[in-house]
């Protein structure tokens, strides 16, 4: 369906990748910092990003397209875009009026407690799990380029 | 959109949900804000209608073979039970139940003219499902009230189930690993 296929990320993250079982070797190196992870320890570890869309589907899916708005905004362009900016999607007022940019770290932020860093926001969804807000939000990134 | 927005989850509004008897009499904390959980209720309102609209999709493609038909649309009727009490829920909290939309718009997110098998739909519908299971559990931390937390945990396990046997249609592997689902 949005064949990234093989696309590789380095990311500076934390090991909690490993483990995480969807390491493997970069053929393509990009530099993507994601600024929060689980582990304080600055490693460079590779996110397969095919791996990362299945997630994107499993976590996000029943919400979330790429490119239709679903139940909740479609979701290419992401980073870098204004939150709540989307003329056609009916946002709820909180973050139609949020006045930022997506970048990595509020969409970390977004996914640990949207309520949290805009309150009144209305998705409610949220991943506690580090290593998977990492592997979905590099795979975002991917698909705003 | 909410009574004076008094934080008051009414026990008829979890009854409607749980189905269960005269046990819930909880209320909101009188420091809750029940506006929050009508607005995520809401959420799982448009994701039913949603999986509605995928298994009519499904069930007029003529794409499914008898026994597989009487599948999706015993899931669908499950689907409107949710619909139906997810929304009696929104308005015994004094809120707004949001509508379906058209399937015409659910056939053009969902790319439907792309179904072209009943193995199509089969994958189609099972992703939806295993999404709005994920999608349960995620949003179980964001309830002010227990009550519709466990709620949701329900909603949850009904979607697993779907998915569970849709993948088992399918010949699909189930997870090799404990705790999959959620994160
Ligand atoms: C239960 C449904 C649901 C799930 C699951 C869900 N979302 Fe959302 N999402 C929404 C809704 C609804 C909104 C609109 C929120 C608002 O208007 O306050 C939204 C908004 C967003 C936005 C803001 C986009 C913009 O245009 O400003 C981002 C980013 C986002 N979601 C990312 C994700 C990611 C990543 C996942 C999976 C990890 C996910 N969401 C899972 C329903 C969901």
């Amino acid at each position: 369906m949005f064949n990234r296929g093989n696309i590789h990320l380095w990311l500076i993250g934390g090991a909690s990748f490993f483990g995480f079982g969807f390491v493997k070797l970069a053929t393509k190196p990009v530099e993507a910092a994601i600024a929060q992870s689980d582990s304080q320890e600055n490693s460079a570890v590779v996110i397969d990003i095919a791996e990362a869309e299945k997630l994107y589907l499993r976590r996000c899916g029943a919400c979330h397209s790429l490119d239709a708005h679903r139940i909740g905004p479609r979701h290419r362009g992401v980073v870098g875009r204004e939150a709540g900016s989307l003329a056609d999607y009916e946002y709820s007022p909180a973050l139609r009026n949020a006045e930022f940019v997506w970048n990595e770290q509020q969409l970390d932020q977004w996914l640990s407690n949207p309520e949290a860093l805009v309150p009144g926001q209305k998705m409610g969804f949220r991943i506690s799990n580090g290593a998977e807000r990492n592997a979905i939000i590099a795979y975002l990134r991917a698909q705003s380029e | 959109m909410l009574n004076g927005g008094k934080a008051v989850l009414s026990a008829s509004a979890v009854l409607a949900l749980s189905g269960a008897g005269g046990a819930l009499s909880h209320a909101y904390a009188s420091s809750g804000d029940a506006s929050q959980d009508v607005a995520i209720l809401n959420v799982a309102l448009a994701l039913e209608h949603e999986a509605i609209g995928a298994y009519q999709l499904g069930a007029e493609s003529g794409l499914l073979a008898k026994d597989v038909l009487g599948v999706a649309v015993q899931f669908q009727s499950h689907h409107k039970a949710h619909r139906d009490a997810l929304a009696d829920a929104i308005r015994a909290m004094g809120g707004d139940a949001v509508d379906a939309k058209d399937l015409s718009e659910y056939a053009s997110a969902l790319n439907a003219a792309s179904l072209s098998s009943q193995t199509d739909v089969l994958k189609l519908a099972a992703r939806l499902e295993l999404g709005a299971a994920n999608a349960y559990l995620g949003v179980i931390p964001s309830f002010q009230s227990q009550d519709l937390a466990q709620v949701s945990a329900r909603l949850a396990a009904d979607e697993t189930m779907h998915w569970t046997a849709l993948s088992s249609v399918l010949g699909a592997p189930l997870p090799k690993n404990a705790l999959t689902f959620g994160a």
